[in-house]
């Protein structure tokens, strides 16, 4: 890919993603967080999966502390697919020992696919720079100004944001639902929650479906074999 | 032990983070095993579809069908249509606000 193509992915990339940061900010406020509590969730956390799980909870848990321990819990299961990009961008950053601190916090789905679509390693990193830095710079601007609309917004139910929160997550699973197994993990996890629901403490059935995936993901039931 | 909103979000965010470095840290033989990516990407899978399904079809913890319902049906078309991820869910919220503003 040419120069300037790197840099248009990576600024389209990132202004692309940083706009849903505007339903992030918003849905984050109307589970009951404050816009400091908001903001700091996408400077720190800077995971989209994991900072809608996190909000999710407390919407539909609350604050107390079974329902928080949940939310930290979940948020960071979902951030174990950053652990698999830092794999892969590690020999093509080339960082060494506190160099790696802030291309960490950078090593998001966005930033490894742009890079990774480079074929050269100087446009990799190139790619991986501008769209983790463009996303961040999107993303929390964004937040900010969702923050604030949902501050103001009165009862989310009114304005449908229920609805958008789980619509969120319904648009975060989308693209992962390619083949049979992970649709049977995703219908079956959906009915377990529902159904323990009212059983268990809140936020705890997010968990028991977590297992339900590493059962799938050990024994590979359902998988389509190889011909 | 009581857990506290702030502590959570600042635990959460450590947590998140300790991925992203052990990614860097470790050789990538450990991470590259099959059956670790695969529970990797299930696990991603089955959270998201669980809070889907707490989010859109409970309420005070029990089972419930309302507006969510047809709203998420508008998101998937779209998401199907490939609309964009904010589009889709402005467009779910609509449908959401527009059934309770017409039905009360």
């Amino acid at each position: 890919m040419a120069r300037s193509a790197v840099v248009s992915t990576s600024l389209g990339v990132g202004l692309a993603t940083g706009l849903y940061g505007v339903s992030f900010g918003a849905l984050s406020v109307a589970a009951g967080l404050d816009v400091w509590q908001t903001q700091v969730l996408s400077l720190l956390m800077f995971s989209g999966g994991s900072q809608f799980a996190f909000i999710g909870i407390i919407a539909a848990s609350g604050l107390g502390s079974v329902a928080v321990g949940a939310a930290v819990v979940s948020a960071w299961l979902l951030g174990i697919r950053n652990g698999f990009y830092a794999v892969r961008m590690a020999p093509i950053l080339q960082r060494v020992g506190l160099q790696k601190l802030i291309p960490a916090l950078l090593t998001i789905d966005e930033s490894t696919a742009v890079a990774t679509a480079q074929v050269n390693p100087s446009e990799q990193r190139k790619g991986f720079w501008l769209t983790g830095l463009a996303v961040f710079v999107f993303w929390n601007l964004a937040t900010l100004l969702g923050a604030f609309l949902g501050d103001a917004i009165g009862d989310p139910g009114t304005w449908g944001l229920d609805a958008a929160a789980a619509a969120a997550f319904l648009g975060l699973i989308w693209p992962r639902l390619k083949e049979r197994q992970s649709l049977a993990v995703a219908a079956f996890s959906m009915v377990i929650a529902v159904v323990l629901t009212p059983l268990l403490p809140a936020g705890v059935p997010v968990l028991v479906a977590g297992g339900v995936a590493i059962v799938f993901g050990i024994s590979n039931w359902l998988a389509v074999r190889p011909k | 032990m009581n857990l506290d909103i702030w502590t959570g979000i600042l635990l959460a965010s450590a947590a998140v983070y300790s991925w992203k470095i052990i990614g860097f840290l470790l050789p990538s033989s450990v991470l590259n095993k099959p059956v670790v990516s695969r529970s990797a990407a299930l696990l991603t899978v089955a959270l998201l579809s669980a809070l889907l399904g707490i989010q859109g079809f409970t309420s005070d913890t029990q089972f419930t069908l309302d507006a969510r319902l047809p709203a998420l049906a508008v998101g998937a078309i779209l998401l199907w249509l490939r609309a964009p991820f904010i589009v889709m869910v402005a467009a779910a919220a609509a449908t959401a606000a527009l059934i309770r503003l017409l039905l009360g």
